[in-house]
């Protein structure tokens, strides 16, 4: 059942890629590529123990912050136009 | 007792797996950005908890287990916030979701009041 | 005296997902604790610097109610996406609120998120915008159920 999940797992990142390819806009790429990212994560933990590599879960956690990570930066950068600090630009989370 | 845990791992893996692909085949299928936000919170917030849960079933305790209990956390804490900043990088650059109005059909344009 | 309390925390964090016990990664994991301290400081000066938030029992039962929802909303969207009509009347309208602390708009922001079929794309003072893919999602949350759990926990 392991390998049916990561099956599972690998065709739902060829359709987050098809997606991202067909875009129209930046922002279904961008969201395509966050959901691929959070697919890897999934992938990188189900097929470490499935080929029981040494300390794969940690390569998944860092994974799962850089993905976190890259795409509120890639949108604070589709958003301000650049990476600083905007003062007064409404509500943070 | 382990052949309860391998058959609930099972379960959970499957259904994760299912989940998983229904969540990219609607990234495919929703018309608009909007709904596709929609879509991929569905592999976000419940395949990839069912994964993790499934994976924590078949390893014995260790450091591991908390690990992955650490990225089941991690991914429920961060989805939102990313989702939240998609939406709103989306709507600042100027893309309106696609609303339906009474009939049911759908039209461009943004109803923001009322 | 909070940064003290933040360091040990990140150390001790740090050692339990490291584990080494070699001169030059002690040295690193040091140099990486210090550095995330003195970004916890710098971002202290963001929204009205520190503020506690108050960890208890009902924040966990509000977390599990919050995930059999999520579950809930979840099985209505996975009908829908396999839908061949697919049956989604999308509306994107204003949701006032009544949350007033910060921890309560943000968990209540995010809790909306978090269940599928609801997305906040903008929170303000006394209201959010709110993308629903079914108006019965924005009527369940006019209902203000969830609202109510959240004004509860008084945090």
């Amino acid at each position: 059942m392991l390998t049916a999940a990561i099956v599972a797992i690998l065709v739902t990142m060829v359709l987050a890629l098809i997606r991202a390819f067909l875009g129209p806009t930046e922002y279904d790429r961008m969201l395509a590529a966050n959901a691929f990212g959070t697919k890897t994560v999934l992938l990188i933990a189900l097929a470490g123990h499935a080929l029981s590599w040494h300390s794969f879960l940690d390569v998944a956690l860092l994974y799962a912050m850089v993905n976190f990570i890259g795409t509120i930066a890639v949108m604070r950068f589709f958003e301000y136009g650049n990476t600083r600090d905007n003062e007064g630009s409404g509500s943070t989370p | 007792m382990s052949l309860v845990f391998e058959w609930l791992s099972a379960l959970f893996l499957f259904a994760g797996g299912v989940l998983c692909i229904t969540g990219g085949v609607g990234i495919l299928r929703m018309p608009d950005f909007f709904a596709r936000v929609h879509a991929a919170g569905v592999t976000e917030t419940l395949a990839a908890p069912l994964l993790l849960i499934g994976l924590m079933l078949q390893m014995e305790w260790s450091m591991d287990l908390v690990k992955v209990l650490m990225i089941l956390v991690f991914i429920l804490a961060t989805n939102p916030t990313a989702s939240h900043a998609m939406a709103k990088a989306a709507l600042h650059g100027g893309q309106k979701p696609l609303v339906s109005d009474s009939d049911g059909a759908q039209t461009g344009g943004a109803s923001s009041n009322n | 005296m909070h940064y003290l309390r933040i360091l040990l925390f990140l150390a001790a964090f740090w050692w339990f997902l490291s584990g080494y016990l070699l001169a030059l990664i002690l040295a690193l994991g040091t140099l990486s604790v210090l550095l995330v301290t003195w970004f916890v400081h710098r971002m202290d000066r963001v929204e009205g610097g520190y503020q506690r938030l108050r960890v208890g029992l009902g924040l966990f039962r509000y977390l599990g109610w919050l995930m059999w929802q999520v579950v809930l909303s979840n099985i209505a969207l996975v009908r829908c996406i396999w839908d061949p009509a697919l049956p989604i009347r999308p509306v994107w309208k204003r949701l006032d609120t009544r949350v007033a602390t910060p921890f309560e708009k943000a968990l209540y922001a995010n809790s909306i998120t978090l269940t599928p079929g609801t997305l906040t794309t903008d929170v303000k003072d006394d209201h959010f915008m709110i993308h629903c893919l079914d108006p019965a999602g924005l009527q369940e949350l006019k209902g203000g159920e969830m609202e109510q759990r959240i004004r509860s926990l008084g945090i």
